[in-house]
């Protein structure tokens, strides 16, 4: 069995009186492909800014790769190959689309700054015919696979694609899942947070619910989608 | 190994010049505006020039903060006035000459850069605005609650009878002074813009939080972007005491200075290096003329006429007009 890339331990957040996140436990090993699933509002978000170093927790604590990541800021945590996308495509606007790439190559300082790396990455997301381009000239599709190209560039261990599928049809959906399925034959662990609950089955090897901020299941997809508990949390009682 | 073949480049972007050869094209350039002044030899050839060239070295320091990193910085008057009193405390203090003066007011200035950044660098947008201006009013307070520098009075600098050669008069020394401040800050900000420092800037300009993400370290990178427009805008400041000779908290804390200091990158082209250029030497060169046809008066009210009137047509400013929308 492979090593344990991330651990979460009673994982908490409150925003004023409001509980956002409630002692979630997760585990993730190397290689592993995880779907993280749960309604709107259920806490998805806010775990992975709280993993990500957008905002702290005010319980718990993560350990990446062995070590804790209480204190570190973003970029520290972007250093240490732990890579996210976001909801919402959010390039760097003011820069082309080969810019964008060269951004992480330059920071992240895990892989070589040059342009034949920088087309590596944009080739690696079918990008590359585009690398003079701004990003408003990009469809929403592109936009994603920007996200993904400028989360890659970083080398991760460890990827976060926030619901990397919104908003596209079913065939750029299935493009965006053959992309994420050839990082992590790459190496990369991913973790999934989706609401395409034919991406997230396709893809997941192992899938987490969380509901109000708690984690109510983890498990084999199937197993888990038919949990009492999981069907009340998206269909109601 | 796969044997798949490496992905072709983009398409050629236009050859761009060094780090090296810019700063040595800027030198000549220096070097022959200031033979060019030389050549000329009136004061008033001297005094107009000074002034149309502080204003480059101001609006290309403001433009390191607001034009690459986004912060738009209100208090560019405070560090003009820090560098101005720096000249006159040192000068009466310890008796130094312009040039030491200077290299003291860009110490002064970044310090003060990099106080202010980490006072008031995690505000954004209008809130990081108006703490700026904050700091002009704090300052302008405490200078002229200060009677050491002259207080509300102000100070009379004299100038060094004597001048090196081979320059025909302080007018001149000065001028060339200034020419070489200018030239120096615009090679700064064009080897900054083509950095990395620069594309780490930009990227959080353009998003903070998925800078962050790729690894930038953006509170550093503010912290030195305030601390180098800081310090450059003080050091513009240094000489003003020399140039009237006269120095006192309501001119060296002019709004002209903070209004100019953002309309000219924005009216050049704000986020390039060669904007605050352009706009500044149109922008002052308009007011010189304007002061002495016009009335001196009528200074702000034409750079607003010019503003909005870019604002309207060209947002990108005039460097945004040659490149195309992009």
């Amino acid at each position: 069995m492979s090593e344990i890339v991330l651990r979460a331990e009673g994982v908490g957040k409150r925003f004023g009186g409001f509980t956002a996140l409630s002692g979630v436990d997760l585990e993730v090993r190397a290689g592993e492909r995880l779907g993280l699933i749960g309604p709107n509002g259920s806490g998805k978000s806010t775990f992975t800014n709280c993993l990500a170093g957008a905002f702290p927790s005010h319980d718990g604590a993560f350990t990446f790769k062995g070590q804790k990541l209480a204190g570190l800021k973003s970029h520290e945590r972007a250093r240490r190959g732990l890579a996210r996308t976001f909801q919402l495509p959010r390039p760097f606007r003011g820069m082309t689309v080969i810019d964008n790439i060269r951004v992480p190559l330059a920071y992240a300082g895990r892989d070589a700054a040059t342009d034949e790396r920088a087309m590596e990455c944009l080739e690696s997301v079918e990008l590359a015919a585009k690398a003079n381009r701004m990003p408003k000239e990009l469809t929403q599709v592109e936009l994603r696979r920007l996200e993904l190209a400028r989360a890659t560039a970083l080398k991760p261990e460890l990827l976060i694609a926030d619901e990397a599928m919104a908003g596209l049809s079913h065939a750029e959906v299935d493009q965006i899942l053959a992309l994420l399925f050839r990082l992590n034959e790459a190496g990369t662990t991913i973790i999934m947070i989706e609401h395409v609950m034919r991406a997230v089955t396709e893809f997941s090897q192992r899938l987490a619910v969380l509901v109000a901020g708690k984690k109510v299941a983890d498990g084999e997809p199937r197993a888990v989608l038919s949990m009492p508990e999981v069907e009340e949390a998206y269909l109601g009682r | 190994m796969s044997d798949t073949a490496l992905p072709a480049l983009p398409s050629p972007a236009p050859r761009r010049m060094g780090h090296g050869s810019f700063w040595i094209v800027t030198i000549i350039i220096g070097l022959l505006v200031a033979l060019a002044l030389r050549g000329l030899g009136s004061e008033y050839g001297y005094f107009a020039a000074t002034f149309v060239l502080q204003y480059i070295v101001l609006a290309t320091a403001w433009n390191i903060l607001g034009g690459y990193a986004g912060y738009v910085n209100f208090g560019a008057a405070a560090f003009f006035a820090a560098g101005a009193y720096t000249t006159v405390a040192m000068g009466k203090a310890l008796g130094l000459s312009l040039l030491p003066c200077i290299a003291l007011a860009a110490l002064v200035g970044g310090a003060l850069g990099f106080g202010t950044g980490i006072l008031t660098l995690r505000l954004r947008g209008a809130y990081f605005a108006i703490a700026t201006l904050c700091l002009s009013v704090v300052l302008q307070t405490l200078v002229v609650n200060w009677d050491y520098v002259g207080g509300s009075r102000g100070a009379y600098v004299l100038r060094p009878r004597e001048v090196p050669w081979p320059f025909d008069g302080y007018s001149g020394l000065l001028c060339t002074v200034m020419v070489a401040m200018a030239a120096a800050s615009v090679a700064i900000s064009r080897t900054i813009q083509k950095s990395r420092l620069g594309l780490g800037l930009t990227a959080l300009r353009d998003d903070e939080a998925a800078a962050e993400a790729a690894g930038v370290p953006t509170l550093k990178l503010k912290l030195i972007a305030t601390s180098i427009s800081g310090a450059m805008m003080a050091a513009a400041g240094a000489p003003l005491p020399y140039l009237g000779s006269y120095v006192e908290p309501n001119t060296a804390f002019g709004m002209a200075y903070a209004v100019n200091a953002i309309a000219m990158p924005l009216i050049g082209g704000m986020g390039t290096w060669s904007g605050p250029l352009i706009g500044a030497v149109l922008l002052a060169s308009l007011q010189q003329a304007a002061t002495v046809t016009i009335s001196s008066a009528a200074n702000l009210m034409i750079v607003g006429v010019v503003l909005v009137g870019f604002v309207c047509l060209a947002p990108h400013g005039i460097v945004g007009l040659f490149r195309g929308r992009r």
